[in-house]
């Protein structure tokens, strides 16, 4: 008698965790580096999945993921456990992400700011941040009276690179004297050091503070300083409400939502998405009226002519450290340039961290 | 580098401000272990500050609340570690990984709905003549009360230690607690009462994080800094004045390895970002050579397990 009970107990257990597995609603699942209330990166993905939801797709999601073997295995957990779409929302996901879609080819997987794409349900997107990058130069460029912009940056990676050297190009369209200070502190958020390098940066004469770190600890340390800074990946405004001059924000929603109902649909393909002011994937908030009406107007405009192509971040000459040319005049860096910069251009001091 | 003097008295300041929670959680742990008791659990105890200083302060809106809170969850969750260690015989080393593990967590989920809140202004005092003194008014003023609590502290531990009687008997307990046991001293009593102390001042230094030095509450702020509180009070060989001058150099040597950076030494970046651990390191090993002052501050029966036969 007890033997059997047990042997039913077994068996409507397998039944139910079988039905449960079978049953499968399309589900998409989300991994992200730092926590959802980080107010800028991991903050903006998370909007984006909650577009998704109200689109009628069920989601979850997994925060503060590290890199490695930590986040393979929460990779694979998301796949195993039923999930038909997976968003890797940070770049050194890349080899975990391929990884994993090897493993399971009925999955379809989304790596952002990554460039791998080793099997056909690999996709890769990423946004034009450098075209903010170049509207927060030429700002930074007009205001600063040290002739010092200060740059908090996170690890040595093309993506970081080419916001460093886009806004130094325009920063030295409108201000030939510009120096861009760098530290790295080697973290994408780490708060105590990113505002530790912010104010290294204000004590060596820096009057401009930007970021390529998640946290709102730098904006907090020049509001304090009483200096401008700007905002990273989400609007930051509340935290440094005289600061902050304006904020470069990525906006994932439309792009999350259409690949969520392109995958439940059947109509997902392998794609690499490249999407900037253009498609909205990049956007600026409301400028900070403190840089004068002038300055507001000349942003908005570049804003426009960056977003229908009539001016390019990188149009040369562009010329590196050295002076060797990296794109001649008239022309403009194409992608493949883009994708892979690894050096910095004229005007930027120090050396790229190998 | 400018190296105009004003600017120097402005460094110093921020290093000091960098190293207050490693002198205020060594100084705690450093009482701890002199009792003979080894709490591998600073990180987790300033993290759970962090969290229950931020916490309080955004539900009750009273920073002194919340700096008392910050050090009673401190000394709640180190009578856990307590209790296992000293009533239950617990190994310490593994209960200690415990607790800063179960910390860790524990914070995460708290904070949960108090991330992303902007901290509050602490206040501090003599910002007037902080100005007005060059070089040596940012050194000396315009800091939190909490800092200059820090920079006493490892004199009133040294002078509580070496002079007073209480002090006798903790360091009696972490010599020899059979014999200090024989002496009529209830060797768990006094050990109970330096573990809830260190978590004091671990909830302390937390909370300095979350309510001074970056004002606002992050998982995982604390970012390894217990550990190197922990490996501080080794280093310094149990000296509270050596203890300090370690804290200093790692904080030092932290902010300047940015600075550093901002002026562009051509110095490979990942060296700089070492060099806090390297150097104090070498600086501590260097002034805490004498093996008989060592052999006098050690704790002989630390991290052993005490047992009254009854």
């Amino acid at each position: 008698m007890y033997k059997n009970f047990l042997r039913y107990l077994i068996s409507a257990i397998f039944l139910i965790t079988f039905s449960i597995s079978a049953k499968a609603d399309f589900k998409v699942g989300f991994v992200y580096i730092g926590p959802t209330g980080d107010h800028g990166w991991t903050y903006q993905h998370d909007e984006g999945r909650k577009a998704v939801e109200a689109a009628g797709i069920k989601t979850t999601y997994v925060e503060s993921v590290k890199y490695g073997a930590d986040a393979e295995r929460v990779i694979r957990q998301l796949a195993q456990s039923g999930h038909d779409l997976i968003f890797t929302t940070s770049f050194g996901y890349m080899d975990a992400t391929n990884k994993v879609a090897k493993d399971f080819p009925n999955v379809k997987f989304e790596h952002a700011t990554g460039y791998k794409r080793e099997h056909s349900n690999v996709s890769t997107y990423s946004a034009r941040f450098y075209q903010g990058r170049t509207i927060l130069g030429h700002i930074a460029g007009k205001l600063t009276k040290t002739n010092t912009i200060g740059y908090i940056a996170s690890f040595p990676i093309p993506e970081v690179i080419r916001g460093i050297n886009a806004m130094t190009l325009a920063a030295q369209k409108v201000n030939p004297n510009i120096k861009t200070k760098i530290v790295w502190v080697f973290s994408w958020y780490d708060p105590g050091k990113e505002a530790e390098a912010a104010q290294a940066l204000i004590d060596q004469g820096a009057d401009i503070i930007m970021q390529h770190t998640d946290s709102t600890a730098p904006v907090q340390t020049a509001e304090k300083a009483g200096i401008w800074s700007f905002g990273q990946a989400s609007d930051m405004q509340r935290f440094a409400p005289k600061s902050i001059l304006t904020s470069i924000i990525d906006d994932w929603a439309p792009y999350y939502v259409e690949r969520a109902i392109a995958a439940r649909d059947g109509t997902w393909s392998q794609q690499d998405t490249w999407h900037g002011l253009k498609e909205g994937m990049v956007a600026m908030s409301p400028y900070n009226k403190g840089m004068g009406a002038d300055l507001v107007k000349e942003a908005e405009q570049l804003q426009k002519d960056l977003a229908s192509g009539k001016i390019h971040s990188f149009t040369g000459p562009i010329y590196d450290q050295k002076g060797n040319i990296l794109v001649a005049e008239g022309k403009v860096a194409d992608d493949g340039m883009l994708l892979g910069m690894n050096v910095y251009v004229k005007g930027v001091e120090g050396d790229i961290p190998k | 580098m400018s190296l105009d003097i004003s600017f120097i008295g402005i460094l110093i300041g921020s290093i000091m401000a960098s190293s207050v929670p490693l002198i205020l959680a060594a100084s705690g742990e450093l009482i701890t272990e002199r009792s003979g008791v080894l709490n591998l659990g600073v990180e987790g105890m300033m993290i759970i500050g962090a969290i229950s200083g931020f916490a309080l302060m955004v539900i009750t809106d009273n920073l002194f609340i919340a700096i008392i809170g910050s050090m009673l969850s401190g000394v709640v969750i180190s009578l856990i570690f307590g209790f296992l260690t000293q009533s239950l015989l617990t190994n310490h080393v593994a209960t200690g990984l415990a607790l800063t593990i179960f910390g860790i967590g524990l914070s995460a989920m708290l904070g949960k709905d108090f991330v992303g809140i902007p901290g509050k202004d602490f206040p501090i005092l003599f910002s007037s003549l902080r100005e007005s003194i060059p070089f040596f008014g940012p050194i000396l003023f315009g800091h939190s009360i909490i800092l200059y609590f820090a920079f006493v502290l490892p004199f009133l531990t040294s002078y509580f230690l070496k002079k007073t009687k209480l002090g006798l008997i903790v360091r009696a307990v972490g010599d020899s607690p059979v014999s200090a046991s024989n002496q009529g001293i209830n060797v768990v009593l006094v050990r109970y009462c330096c573990i809830l102390y260190g978590g004091g001042m671990c909830g302390l230094a937390g909370a300095y994080l979350s309510l001074i030095y970056t004002p606002q509450w992050i998982e995982n702020m604390t970012a390894g800094r217990g550990w190197i509180a922990l490996a501080l009070v080794v280093f310094a060989t149990w000296s509270p004045i050596k203890v300090l001058i370690g804290a200093i150099i790692f904080g030092g040597i932290s902010i300047l390895q940015l600075h550093m950076q901002a002026v562009g030494f051509r110095i490979p970046v990942q060296f700089l970002i070492a060099l806090p651990y390297l150097m104090t390191i070498i600086v501590l090993v260097v002034i805490s050579r004498d093996s008989r002052k060592i052999k006098l501050n050690t704790p002989t029966s630390l991290g052993r397990i005490f047992y009254k036969e009854k």
